[in-house]
């Protein structure tokens, strides 16, 4: 059985559920794993943070509960055509068909990417195996990697992230998986991920890549699942550790704890995409008092999302607690450029070494 | 020494000296004020002479700026007209005088008002004022230029002259004073517009000063019923009053004092009061003695006596309350119109009184904001003094939150989409202050006002309750109706399999017999009943569609599991918002039903009660 045909079993065999239960008289219902942050548990053999037991009915005696099951059987129906003629849509695109479903149509693209997670969460799939994939491009890569990726020919082309690239880097696309890219081989010690541009564009610039033998990934802001599949493919095929270099605040917290825990929304798939040896070596708590870095007031928002995260049971450990309690105390954040105070080198001559060589 | 500088600084002044020296006591203490009380007493006059003659009122209120802190008011009304030689007493000369003998309920001060506005626009602008009127008996309008004379108490007429008027009657009265003129809550814009909430049968115009007009149609072509003048009641009688009037009385004796000055008081009720008291029943009144005076009062009290005649009394009308508030808020789309409620007929101090209220609830009114308390007095509206007034106080002390309102504590004015009006009237209404800006808050009124509005506001719950029944029923019918056939014929679609039958997996989620209403508006508004059998089993019942215009027994019978049933019914005699009809069952389990509810046991004794009163 091939990969369509596997998706389109275990999607009928959902709609048969439904199916069923109104053939034998009864009130469908759909039990799903409950996706928040009070059920996500340690898994022991990954090492990620995945669903725990907690399990929310959705039944049809109920009015949202009737509603998820209706958009769930058209959301299963466009897919079901999607495989038969080979086609691929993206999230929004979805959305935008399900105009066409009238009553049953999303009343916000939230709820479509919602409901595609959840079709994941049921059928133990991913959403490239129902041919759905995000709107927004993986981030990119500049490093001595070796890699090659099926072209639109349907032909297998190689590029060094180095010397194949511009200054851009290696565009790294929506579907990384080994029918699309192959890893062939490598020159470096180590990874590093980048929250922001900027920054990746300084340590390209300062050739930090070529001098302490990395590979530069860009995150852009809360990595996309293609950047973390790639980092996680590099990181467990090339054997090379994953550091990540963040701004100083709560959100930047979260890019990290998605990268190596695993992200709450698709926890489902986090042995898939999380790192959990990546280390944090972006700015913390300490770095902006034992570097001195200019700093901005913590605003409201970014109270509640430190006072959440002491909640979160992936930051229940003594450097997060520690940590967040101290920027919760001293009330200011930093970014990543805040280091330019000292001068454009400094990030690349003395921070990230001596960050680097205290974990090494 | 002393005695002589005593007598010196008591010397008699004048009525209108007195009042030129305390304005503020007809509440002309402030700029704002005294344009709106111009208006208010030149309205409430007009509008009490042409209830009197039985006219529908048409009225053109109109400020002018003259200059910086100048303003001239002309009211223009379509009343009966003053003859002429009584135009200098009713405009020029401040009346005073014990009103004793009146019981009667009217909206003005009977010429005090009018008066004491042209003598402050006198004192701060010292121009003469302009009153033009006309009787439909007179060939001729009269216009006279007059003043008045502060020392002598009569008007200083400057001219009188006979003129040509386009007006078939009526009466115009120009005054020119300082002030400021405002808007918002307390501005003649707003009084207008609670005037014409009441007086749905008067077409109001409003120009301001910018020249721009405000109109309230004429919604309603009826002449508001007039009060009856009565005598006074002897409940609440005081000793002084009693002794002022045994001096003035012309009556030959005790007996025929009482029989004569009050009402409900029979000759031989006269004897029975007099007798308990110990007083000679043929006692010359001049010589009646405060000892005995105060026996009189106590016995009167231990007499039983009819209650007050409630015919001095001039409610709004369920029906004025009704099509003002609809006409007035009506842009505001309310969801709601409670229907107006009056209380019984009431005494305080003997005097009777009584109390209306109606409201409006929902639609396009703002939920976040405290519903609007619009008061009146005797059809006044009352824009001042909120805080001191009986109506607020009754409101505060209603617990709101019962009715789906929200309220801090269960105290103080409620929060919520509501416009309520209350009116208290009555021939004596007890007021806080001289310029009867808030009634004054005895227990005897804010009791009642409370009664009065549980009545009213159990209509919103029943009406919210109903709300919230149908959304409900709204949904599930969505539900049953529509998404699980839904979900039923597109699961078959994806497998190509035929349509299981689904009817089992609706009676397991609905189980009920359903009753509902919608509201057609293509080619006339139709009401179109439907009912649904979502149970297992075959159905009979007697179904009751209780319509604002009538009612309607239906006799469901066998109806079949999945099957419906419709009833059609125009509505277009409905005027203004149809609210929904009302459902109830009989023969049937209610709990089976939904969006109807079990026929009241009484109902049928109810129709008994009425057709008995008939």
């Amino acid at each position: 059985m091939n990969r369509n045909e596997n998706t389109e079993m275990q999607l009928r065999n959902f709609v048969n559920t439904i199916y069923e239960a109104i053939k034998n008289e009864d009130i469908p219902e759909v039990r799903i794993k409950s996706r928040t942050r009070d059920n996500i548990v340690l898994d022991n053999i990954y090492g990620v943070w995945k669903y725990g037991e907690q399990e929310v009915r959705r039944t049809a005696r109920k009015m949202d509960g009737a509603e998820f099951i209706a958009k769930s059987l058209y959301t299963i129906n466009f897919i079901l055509d999607m495989l038969k003629e080979s086609k691929s849509s993206t999230l929004r695109e979805m959305y935008y068909i399900s105009e066409g479903w009238k009553d049953f149509k999303f009343s916000s693209q939230d709820e479509s990417n919602v409901l595609s997670e959840d079709m994941e969460v049921l059928t133990q799939l991913m959403r490239e195996d129902f041919h759905l994939r995000p709107e927004e491009n993986g981030a990119s890569i500049i490093g001595n990697v070796t890699i090659e990726e099926k072209n639109r020919k349907n032909e297998f082309k190689r590029i060094n992230c180095r010397d194949d690239v511009g200054d851009a880097g290696y565009n790294i696309p929506y579907n990384v998986e080994a029918e699309k890219v192959h890893l062939i081989s490598h020159d470096a010690d180590m990874i590093v991920a980048l929250e922001t541009g900027g920054m990746f564009d300084r340590l390209v610039e300062n050739k930090f890549d070529e001098d302490f033998r990395s590979i530069l990934v860009h995150l852009k802001g809360q990595p996309a699942r293609s950047t973390r599949r790639m980092l996680k493919r590099m990181n467990e095929e090339l054997g090379l550790p994953v550091y990540i270099f963040t701004d100083g605040d709560p959100w930047s917290f979260r890019i990290y704890a998605s990268v190596a825990y695993g992200a709450i929304k698709t926890a489902h798939i986090s042995h898939w995409l999380a790192v959990p040896t990546a280390e944090f070596v972006g700015i913390s708590a300490s770095d902006i008092l034992n570097y001195d870095l200019p700093t901005d007031k913590l605003n409201d928002r970014d109270i509640a999302a430190l006072n959440s995260e002491l909640q979160d049971p992936r930051f229940q450990n003594e450097f997060w607690k520690s940590e967040i309690e101290t920027m919760l105390k001293i009330n200011q954040k930093a970014e990543q450029q805040a280091l330019a105070k000292y001068g454009l080198n400094f990030v690349t001559d003395t921070y990230l070494p001596e960050k680097l060589n205290l974990k090494r | 020494m002393q005695e002589k500088r005593k007598s010196q600084e008591f010397k008699q002044i004048s009525i209108s000296e007195f009042f030129e020296k305390n304005r503020h006591i007809l509440g002309f203490d402030s700029l704002q004020r005294a344009l709106f009380i111009m208006v208010k007493e030149a309205v409430d006059n007009s509008l009490d002479a042409c209830e009197e003659h039985g006219i529908l009122p048409g009225l053109v209120v109109r400020m002018s700026k003259i200059s910086n802190d100048v303003y001239e008011m002309s009211v223009l009304d379509n009343g009966p007209g003053i003859e002429r030689t009584q135009v200098p007493k009713a405009f020029g000369q401040l009346l005073y005088g014990s009103r004793f003998h009146v019981m009667r309920q009217t909206r003005g001060q009977q010429g005090l008002g009018i008066t004491a506005s042209i003598l402050y626009g006198q004192i701060t602008t010292g121009e003469f004022s302009h009153i033009t009127t006309k009787r439909p008996v007179d060939d001729v309008a009269y216009h006279f230029e007059l003043g008045l004379d502060v020392k002598n108490n009569v008007a200083n007429i400057k001219t009188e002259e006979p003129v040509i008027w386009k007006e078939e009657h009526g009466t115009e009265v120009k005054i020119r004073a300082k002030g400021k003129y405002i808007t918002g809550r307390q501005s003649i814009q707003e009084y207008l517009k609670e005037v014409a909430v009441v007086n749905p049968n008067a077409k109001i115009t409003f120009i301001d000063p910018d020249g721009s007009s405000t109109v309230f149609e004429r919604s309603i072509e009826e002449p508001s019923k007039q009060s009856k003048p009565v005598k006074p009641h002897p409940y609440g009688l005081e000793v002084g009053e009693l002794l002022s009037l045994s001096t003035e009385s012309q009556s030959r004796n005790l007996k025929e004092l009482f029989v004569e000055n009050f009402s409900r008081i029979s000759a031989n009720t006269a004897v029975e009061i007099l007798n308990k008291a110990n007083v000679d029943v043929e006692k010359r009144p001049s010589e009646l003695e405060r000892i005995e005076a105060e026996k009189i009062i106590q016995s009167i009290s231990e007499v039983k006596l009819m209650p007050p005649s409630a015919e001095s009394l001039s409610p709004i009308s369920e029906q004025f309350i009704r099509v003002g508030m609809l006409s007035v808020y009506g842009d505001e789309r309310p969801g709601f119109y409670g229907r107006p409620i009056s209380g019984a007929v009431r005494i305080h101090k003997g005097n009777p009184f009584s109390v209306e209220i109606g409201m409006v609830y929902g639609g396009e009114l703002p939920s976040d904001q405290p519903a609007r308390i619009i008061r009146y007095a005797n059809k006044v509206p009352l824009l001042f003094q909120a805080g001191s007034c009986a109506i607020t106080e009754a409101i505060s002390e209603t617990d709101w939150r019962q009715y789906g309102m929200e309220q801090k504590q269960g105290k103080g004015v409620p929060y919520g989409p509501a416009i309520i009006l209350v009116h208290v009237f009555g021939p004596k209404i007890p007021y806080v202050s001289e310029s009867k800006e808030a009634i004054a808050p005895v227990s005897e009124i804010v009791e009642e006002i409370k009664s009065v509005l549980k009545s009213e506001m159990r209509q919103l719950r029943r009406f919210n309750n109903r709300i919230e029944r149908n959304k409900k029923m709204g949904e599930k019918f969505r539900l049953v109706s529509k998404i699980i056939p839904e979900i039923a014929r597109k699961s078959s679609e994806i497998l190509k399999l035929e349509i299981p039958d689904y009817r089992r997996t609706i009676s397991k989620i609905a189980n009920v017999v359903f009753v509902r209403e919608e509201v057609e508006n293509k080619d006339g508004k139709k009401s179109i009943t439907s009912v649904i059998n979502y149970t297992d089993e075959d159905v009979s019942f007697n179904l009751k569609i209780v319509f604002p215009f009538k009612e309607l027994d239906l006799k469901i019978e066998n109806l079949n599991s999945a099957q419906s049933f419709t009833h059609e019914e125009n509505i277009d005699q409905v005027k203004g918002a149809y609210t929904g009809a009302e459902y109830f069952v009989t023969g049937i389990n209610p709990v089976l039903v939904q969006g109807a509810e079990e026929l009241p046991a009484d109902w049928n004794l109810k129709g008994v009660e009425v057709n008995e009163q008939e």
